[in-house]
C-alpha cells in the first residue's frame, strides 16, 4: 500500500511538474501576476511529492519487502540497516528518484527563498526548472520504475552489489548528486535570461551563490569518490581517469570556470554573455554525464543498442534541453548588451585566462571519453582512451594554469599592474623556488619533475598566504593592526585563499604519492616480515571470521617503525558475500602523519604462503584533505553576507563596505 | 554517476571474480630491476581487454597476467619498448593501447587540446586589440548608488 502510495505521489509530481513547467511560463510571457504565481506552490507541492514518493521507497528498503522488485534485486534481509537505507540510491532507479529529488529540493529552495527576486525572473527559472522536473520524472515513470511489484514475493532478496555495501555509499552520490543538479539552477536562470533578453543585477548576484553552492558539493563528491575507489578497489589508485569518473570530472571543470566568470559579472558586469553559455555548457555536461552512465553506452556501443529504452530516453532529454538551450542562445544572445570594458593585465583578464584554461581542459577530457564512442560506432574499430592519453594532455594544461592562480586575486581589476604584483609575490615565488630545491637535495636527485612539482604546490599555499598578508595591510603595517585587519577581512577573501591554497595541498597529495610511493609485492608465510617504505609488515596469520552477510578471511599484520618501535597493527580481508557469490578484497590502511601504509591480500599460494601487496603512500591524505580545505574556502564564501542566498545586504550597509573596501 | 565509483568498482570486481589474484604476481618479476622497471611501465600503458578501462598492469585478470608475461618475455629476448609493444599491437590490436598512436584517424583526438586553446587565444587577442567600443552608460540603479556612496 505504501508502495502504491508513492508510485502515485510520483505520478501526482509529474503533473506538477507540468503545471510548473507551462504556466509561470505563459504568464511571464502575458506580464500576468497570478499565472505566474503559480510557480511557487507548484514547485513546493511537486518537491512534497517526491518525497513522498522517496519515503515510500525508503519505508520499502527498510522493511525489507521484496514484493518490490527493486527491493528483491538489491537488498537481503541480512544486510546491515545502514545499507538497507543507503541501498535505495544503490540501484539506477532508486538514484534516478534521487537526482529527481535534489533536483524539486532546488526548486522549492528557489520557490521559498527567491522572494526577493524580480517575479518574471523567478517564475521563468522555475519553470525552467519544472522543465527538467518533468524529463526526469517522465524518465523515471515509462522506464525506470521502482515501484514495480513481484507476485508471489519471493522470501528472501538478491543483496546489494558488495561493493556498495559502504559508508561512501550514504555520502559520495547524494553529494554527487547536490553538485549535478545543484547546475540545474545556474541552467535555468541563463535560459531565463534568454528568453527574458536581459541580464541584471539580481541575476548575477543569484548565479554566482548557486554555484558556488553546487561546486562546493560537486568537490566533495568527487573527493570522496576518490577516497571510496581509493579503499575499495584495493590497489590504492585514487583517480583512474575512468569515463564514469570523466563524467562527473567535466562538469567540475567547466563549472569552477563558471565560478570565476560569474565574478568577473557580479563585480565588473562584463562576460556577460559568456558566463550565460557556460551556465549552459556547466549543466549539459552533467546530463551528459547522467547519459554516460546511466545509457550503458560506455561498456560498448553495442551493448547500448541491444537496449537502448533508457539510453535513448536520456538521450532525448540530452537532444531538447542541450540543443534547445544552444539555439535560444545563438537566437537571443546578440540581444544581450556587453558589460564593461577592461585591460588585458588585469583581475578580469586572469580570470578569463582561467576560463580558457578550464574550458580547454573540460573540452579535452570531453573529447577523450567521447572518441572511443564515435571511433566505433563511424568505423565498428575499437579504440582505447585512458590515464597515458589524459595525463599526457590534461597535465600541461593544468601547470600554467596554476602558476598563474596566485597572481588573479592580486591584480586590480580593470587595469593592473603584473610588475608590481610580480614583486609582491617575490616572496612566494622565493619560497616556492626553495621547496624545489630542498625536494632535489633532500629526496631525489634524479626526480626534477617531482621536485617541479612540489615547487608549484607550495608556489600555491604561499600564493594564497601572500594575498591574506597582502590584503591585511603587510609589510607596511605594524604586526597588531595587520592582524586586527586580517580578522576583518571579508569571509569571500578567506574563502578564495583557502581554495587555492586547498588546490595546492591537492597537487602537493597527487605529486607526492605519483613521485614517491613505495610499493612491495611478496609472498608471506605467518611469521615472515616485509618492509616498505621504512615501515616492517610482520604476517601474523589469517583468521576466518562471519559477517553478518559476508565470511572472510582477516591478516593480521604487525607494524614497526624504522628503529622496530611498534605501531600496532593493520588488518586487510579477502571477503565472500554469500548471497552473489562474489568476492571482495578489504584493504587495511593505517595512517601515520599525512601518509598511508596500504596493505592488499591476494591469492593463497601452494606452500601456505600468501601474497601481498603494500605501499606506503607518502602524503597521499592531502589528496583529499586539500578538497576538503577547497570545500571550506567556498562554504565560508557562501556565508558571506554579500553573497548570502537571497539576502543581499541592505542598500546603505552595502554602500558604507563598499566604500570602505 | 549513481555511484560513479560504484559501476567502476562493480566492473573491476568483474575482472577480479574471473581470476581472484592480485595484479602483478611475485612470481612474474623480473630478476633485473632495470628490466622490470622498463616492463612496468609499459604495462602501465597496455589495456586489459576484458576489463573496463584498466591497465594489465591494475588487472587481476588472466588476460592481463598472460599480457604481463608476454611483455616480460619480449624485453628479456632483447626487445626496445618499442618493439615489445608493437608485437603485442600486431597480435591484439590498437584497441590494447591505452594511449592512443598519432594518426589522421586520432588527429582530432590529440589535436583538440591545442587547436581550442590557440582558438580561444587568437579571439581574445584579437577582441583585446579591437577595444571594443566604449563603456556602457551608468544605469539608473547604478547612478543611485554611486550617490549613495558619495554620502548624499
Amino acid at each position: 500500500m505504501t508502495v502504491e502510495l508513492g508510485h502515485f505521489a510520483l505520478v501526482l509530481a509529474l503533473a506538477l511538474s507540468l503545471v510548473q513547467a507551462a504556466v509561470p511560463l505563459v504568464g511571464a510571457r502575458m506580464e500576468h501576476p497570478r499565472l505566474m504565481a503559480v510557480a511557487e506552490p507548484a514547485a513546493l507541492t511537486a518537491f512534497a511529492l517526491v518525497a513522498l514518493a522517496f519515503a515510500a521507497l525508503t519505508a520499502a528498503h527498510v522493511t525489507s519487502d521484496f514484493s518490490v522488485v527493486n527491493v528483491w534485486e538489491n537488498s537481503h534481509s541480512l544486510k546491515p540497516m545502514l545499507y538497507k537505507f543507503t541501498g535505495v540510491w544503490g540501484s539506477h532507479e532508486g538514484s534516478m528518484l534521487l537526482w529527481v529529488l535534489i533536483l524539486t529540493l532546488f526548486g522549492a529552495l528557489v520557490a521559498v527563498g527567491g522572494r526577493n527576486l524580480p517575479q518574471r525572473l523567478r517564475a521563468t527559472v522555475l519553470a525552467v526548472q519544472g522543465m527538467i522536473g518533468v524529463a526526469f520524472t517522465l524518465f523515471i515513470l515509462t522506464t525506470s520504475n521502482p515501484f514495480a511489484r513481484l507476485d508471489p514475493a519471493p522470501i528472501e532478496g538478491r543483496d546489494l552489489n558488495p561493493v556498495l555495501q559502504d559508508i561512501g555509499l550514504a555520502v559520495h552520490p547524494p553529494l554527487l548528486y547536490l553538485g549535478y543538479v545543484g547546475f540545474s539552477i545556474s541552467f535555468a536562470f541563463a535560459i531565463a535570461a534568454l528568453i527574458d533578453g536581459r541580464i541584471d543585477a539580481a541575476w548575477a548576484r543569484w548565479v554566482r551563490p548557486w554555484t558556488l553552492l553546487a561546486w562546493v558539493f560537486l568537490t566533495g563528491g568527487i573527493a570522496m569518490g576518490s577516497y571510496w575507489a581509493y579503499y575499495e578497489l584495493g590497489w590504492g589508485g585514487f583517480w583512474f581517469w575512468d569515463p564514469v569518473e570523466n563524467a562527473s570530472f567535466m562538469p567540475w571543470l567547466a563549472g569552477t570556470a563558471l565560478l570565476h566568470s560569474a565574478i568577473v559579472m557580479e563585480k565588473r558586469a562584463a562576460l556577460k554573455i559568456w558566463t550565460v553559455l557556460l551556465a549552459i555548457l556547466t549543466f549539459s555536461l552533467s546530463l551528459l554525464g547522467t547519459f554516460l552512465v546511466r545509457s550503458g553506452v560506455l561498456t560498448s556501443v553495442h551493448a547500448f543498442a541491444t537496449d537502448p529504452t533508457r539510453g535513448v530516453f536520456i538521450l532525448a532529454i540530452l537532444t531538447f534541453f542541450i540543443g534547445g538551450a544552444l539555439v535560444l542562445f545563438a537566437l537571443r544572445a546578440p540581444s544581450l548588451a556587453a558589460g564593461g570594458l577592461f585591460q588585458p593585465v588585469s583581475r578580469e583578464g586572469a580570470l578569463v585566462l582561467n576560463n580558457l584554461f578550464l574550458s580547454t581542459a573540460a573540452a579535452t577530457v570531453l573529447v577523450g571519453t567521447l572518441y572511443p564512442l564515435v571511433v566505433e560506432a563511424v568505423g565498428g574499430d575499437r579504440i582505447s582512451v585512458g590515464a597515458p592519453f589524459f595525463n599526457l594532455t590534461f597535465v600541461p594544461l593544468m601547470v600554467p594554469l596554476l602558476l598563474i592562480v596566485p597572481f588573479g586575486p592580486l591584480l586590480a581589476w580593470k587595469r593592473g599592474d603584473l610588475y608590481a604584483v610580480a614583486q609582491r609575490l617575490l616572496a612566494a615565488f622565493g619560497g616556492a623556488i626553495a621547496v624545489t630545491l630542498l625536494a632535489l637535495v633532500f629526496i631525489d636527485r634524479s626526480a626534477a619533475f617531482a621536485a617541479l612539482g612540489f615547487g608549484l604546490a607550495a608556489w600555491l599555499v604561499f600564493g594564497a598566504l601572500t594575498d591574506l598578508a597582502l590584503k591585511s595591510g603587510l609589510p607596511g603595517v605594524p604586526l597588531a593592526t595587520a592582524a586586527r585587519r586580517l580578522a576583518g577581512l571579508p569571509r569571500s577573501v578567506y574563502g578564495t585563499a583557502l581554495a587555492h591554497a586547498g588546490l595546492g595541498l591537492t597537487v602537493l597529495g597527487i605529486v607526492s604519492v605519483t613521485a614517491l610511493e613505495a610499493e612491495r609485492f611478496v609472498t608471506m608465510k605467518p611469521g615472515d616480515t616485509a618492509e616498505v617504505g621504512g615501515y616492517t609488515l610482520r604476517f601474523e596469520g589469517l583468521q576466518p571470521r562471519q559477517g553478518p552477510n559476508f565470511v572472510e578471511d582477516r591478516a593480521t599484520f604487525v607494524v614497526a617503525g624504522r628503529g622496530g618501535e611498534a605501531l600496532g597493527t593493520v588488518m586487510a580481508a579477502k571477503r565472500m558475500y554469500t548471497t552473489r557469490q562474489m568476492p571482495t578484497t578489504e584493504s587495511g590502511i593505517r595512517t601515520f602523519g599525512l601518509g598511508q601504509l596500504y596493505v592488499s591480500l591476494g591469492d593463497l599460494t601452494e606452500g601456505g604462503g600468501i601474497v601481498v601487496r603494500a605501499w606506503w603512500k607518502p602524503l597521499v591524505t592531502l589528496i583529499w584533505g586539500g578538497a576538503l580545505v577547497m570545500m571550506a574556502g567556498g562554504a565560508l564564501s557562501l556565508a558571506d553576507r554579500r553573497l548570502r542566498v537571497g539576502a543581499p545586504a541592505p542598500r546603505r550597509k552595502a554602500a558604507r563596505q563598499e566604500a570602505a573596501a | 554517476m549513481r555511484t560513479a565509483r560504484a559501476m567502476l568498482a562493480a566492473l573491476a570486481l568483474l575482472c577480479a571474480a574471473a581470476m581472484p589474484a592480485l595484479a602483478v604476481r611475485p612470481d612474474e618479476m623480473l630478476a633485473d630491476p632495470a628490466l622490470e622497471a622498463r616492463a612496468r611501465a609499459i604495462s602501465a600503458e597496455l589495456r586489459c581487454m576484458v576489463c573496463q578501462n584498466q591497465s594489465i598492469d591494475d588487472s587481476d585478470a588472466d588476460l592481463a597476467h598472460d599480457l604481463r608475461v608476454l611483455v616480460r618475455e619480449r624485453l628479456t629476448a632483447g626487445d626496445t619498448d618499442a618493439q615489445a609493444i608493437d608485437f603485442i599491437v600486431a597480435r591484439y590490436g590498437e584497441f590494447v593501447l591505452l594511449k592512443p598512436r598519432f594518426s589522421a584517424r586520432n588527429a582530432l583526438l590529440w589535436g583538440t587540446p591545442l587547436l581550442i586553446l590557440l582558438a580561444g587565444g587568437v579571439f581574445l587577442v584579437l577582441r583585446g586589440r579591437g577595444g571594443g567600443g566604449k563603456a556602457a552608460p551608468l544605469t539608473g540603479e547604478e547612478r543611485e548608488r554611486l550617490k549613495d556612496i558619495l554620502g548624499e
